[in-house]
């Protein structure tokens, strides 16, 4: 990325996305108070969602919900409706963002075709969903500064079934996460600060997925299929207490010779709050193809990988295999640009789900607070609080390195780059390069490696306890 | 507005949860400030099958002791148990004895306090808790460690960034 190109990006932001994140932030404000009592204040904000949809196929139902909601308050299906509204909101918001960097970067994007892949219906899954929604209904109605250890509590008992359906894990995962968080924070009535944007991102989620169930990969069958080889750029990591993710960002060369396609490939486990680290590479050595590509810097050979519209091969072990050392800067250099950028699903159109990987060079770093990025004078925040948990990748190496593939994100109003490889050029005949990945297969930093063992096996620990306690 | 502030109210991935220090697991292998307690489940030395759950209890620092099976400790009789002991360090090890004093209501400035010494803060008497809410908890937490892993793509995880921990 050039420095004409930040520049455009930090300077020229796209119209309206202050006055629709206004709008957001009025309503996200209801969610606080919560829905049992409105003020007049809160009714305003209601009819004015109402009125900025009124002319999308929402509008009609949407000013339905509003004008009953001054005689009482709403019920689920009222509440799904309006929380479609705040996600069609940000919907806008997250595409005129992404198609301001596509014209930056001159980067062409997939049609979109949302036919190709819908889950599977489910009937048991339809009780849970039922189920999550009543608890989403019961929180909008409390809000969030009367929401007690019972109401949070009431989620667990979800949470297990879900977890037990795989059709359901991205609800399992998202309910669970939030739930922790709400208990984390109770008593909220005095705690100083709540998480406003993002507990009503979560609660808007969830109330969506709830309908949807979303797309699983058991439903993989009939999906479009690809085969070639996929270059690594890069592993963006995701946790919170009981998930973790790793998402796996790379140009895939089709056999085919069609254009290149930027895509992605995820792995994920449960886990519980005391394996953290590079421990957690641990719950994932079931994907050594997947592990030791990254590891070791190489490319992988896929034949036949169910590939989703959005642009997320389903990875699959035995449809893979380890190829030749590739590094990701050369993939970056000579692919990055040209390569087809994958269609968004309509449920995924949120800014916090613009990553969008991207090539610096020749930057300097500036020491602040925080650090930043400098090219050609122009100034880009580094998300230094992303770099994972789990990999080498420090805030001394981002300082001394001079090239970094990232991830373009935004979040809080603003552009920031999160790094999944740096390279630093200090000494004059190395040229190092440090990955987010590396340690996929075990810390390769013999200090971390003898933390680690110092600490013994969390995870074997564990089982053994579960083997000798659980089925009794 | 600080950036904190804005952050709190704008950004959709701020770090909700603070996070914990890795730490081993082997004598005490769950610990939990939750339930208005700091709770756990502390391995038996001498009988693999058996553990103790342990429990001290926020503001009037009561505290509890027993089998899985609901036996009391023995020790309890001459004070602390050893198993609260090192419940009580693990939790020190994995939250920071800041974060435990403040949750326990521990009066008094903790910083620099050894376990031994933020013991003694406790002033504490023994009252007996069942047993089984704490195990049951114990037992939901390792039933994750059963739930298979997924190659589904989970889009909601963007929200729950890997963020540099304490290493």
């Amino acid at each position: 990325m050039l420095g004409n190109q930040l520049t455009k990006l930090l300077q020229d932001t796209p119209p309206g996305i202050e006055q629709t994140l206004a709008l957001v932030t009025d309503f996200d404000d209801i969610l606080i108070h919560g829905f049992a009592r409105l003020t007049e204040e809160h009714t305003a904000t209601l009819n004015a969602l109402a009125a900025a949809v009124a002319a999308t196929p929402l509008g009609e139902r949407v000013g339905e919900v509003v004008a009953k909601l001054s005689t009482g308050s709403p019920d689920s299906e009222q509440l799904a409706l309006l929380a479609g509204t705040r996600a069609a909101l940000l919907g806008a918001v997250h595409d005129a963002l992404l198609s301001h960097l596509d014209t930056i970067l001159n980067r062409s994007r997939a049609a979109h075709d949302e036919s190709a892949a819908s889950p599977s219906p489910d009937p048991e899954a339809e009780n849970l969903l039922t189920g999550c929604r009543s608890w989403l209904h019961e929180l909008a109605i409390t809000g969030w500064r009367g929401v007690d250890h019972e109401l949070v509590a009431s989620a667990s008992q979800l949470i297990g079934p879900l977890l037990a359906n795989p059709k359901l894990r991205r609800m399992a995962v998202l309910i669970d996460g939030f739930a922790a968080e709400l208990s984390a924070c109770c008593p909220i009535r005095t705690a100083d600060h709540i998480p406003v944007r993002r507990w009503a991102d979560l609660w808007t989620r969830a109330m969506l997925l709830s309908y949807t169930g979303g797309w699983s990969a058991d439903d993989s069958a009939g999906l479009d299929t690809v085969s070639g080889r996929l270059l690594i750029l890069g592993a963006d990591v995701h946790e919170h207490g009981t998930a973790m993710q790793v998402q796996v960002h790379g140009v895939l060369e089709p056999t085919d010779d069609s254009t290149p396609r930027l895509v992605r490939t995820s792995v994920a486990v449960a886990k519980v709050d005391t394996i953290i680290g590079p421990a957690m590479w641990d719950l994932l050595q079931a994907y050594p193809v997947l592990m030791t590509a990254l590891a070791e810097r190489r490319s992988i050979h896929i034949t036949d990988l169910p590939a989703l519209p959005s642009g997320d091969l389903v990875w699959n072990e035995e449809r893979a295999k380890v190829g030749d050392p590739a590094d990701p800067f050369t993939t970056a250099r000579i692919q990055l640009a040209s390569a087809l950028a994958p269609a968004v699903p309509a449920l995924d159109r949120h800014p916090v789900q613009i990553a969008e990987p991207v090539l610096m060079e020749g930057y300097k770093v500036k020491r602040g607070e925080d650090l930043s990025v400098i090219v050609d004078g122009v100034s880009l925040p580094i998300a230094v609080d992303r770099l994972p948990s789990c990999g080498p990748l420090t805030p001394q190496l981002v300082d001394a390195s001079s090239a970094c593939i990232g991830l373009l994100r935004w979040d809080s109003g603003q552009w920031a780059l999160q790094p999944l490889a740096v390279q630093s050029n200090k000494s004059k005949k190395t040229q190092v390069a440090v990955h987010n990945g590396d340690w996929a297969k075990g810390p390769t930093d013999p200090k971390v490696a003898k933390a680690q063992t110092r600490n013994g096996d969390a995870i074997a620990v564990l089982r053994e306890r579960a083997g000798r306690l659980l089925r009794r | 507005m600080n950036a904190e502030d804005t952050a709190w109210l704008q950004s959709s991935t701020i770090q909700v949860i603070k996070p914990i220090r890795p730490r081993k697991l082997a004598k005490v292998p769950f610990v939990e400030l939750a339930d208005g307690r700091l709770q756990g489940v502390v391995s038996s030395g001498s009988d693999i099958s058996r553990v103790y759950v342990s429990s001290i209890t926020a503001g009037d620092h009561t505290y509890s002791c027993s089998t899985n099976n609901n036996r009391p400790c023995g020790a309890l009789s001459w004070g602390l148990c050893k198993h609260i002991q090192a419940l009580m360090s693990e939790a020190v090890v994995q939250y920071g004895t800041e974060r435990v004093a403040r949750y326990l209501r521990i009066e008094g400035d903790v910083e620099g306090l050894s376990v031994p010494e933020l013991i003694r803060r406790l002033n504490a008497q023994h009252q007996s808790l069942p047993s089984s809410t704490v195990f049951s908890r114990f037992l939901h937490h390792l039933s994750y460690l059963e739930v298979p892993a997924t190659t589904t793509p989970l889009p909601e995880m963007h929200w729950f960034p890997s963020t540099l921990a304490v290493r």
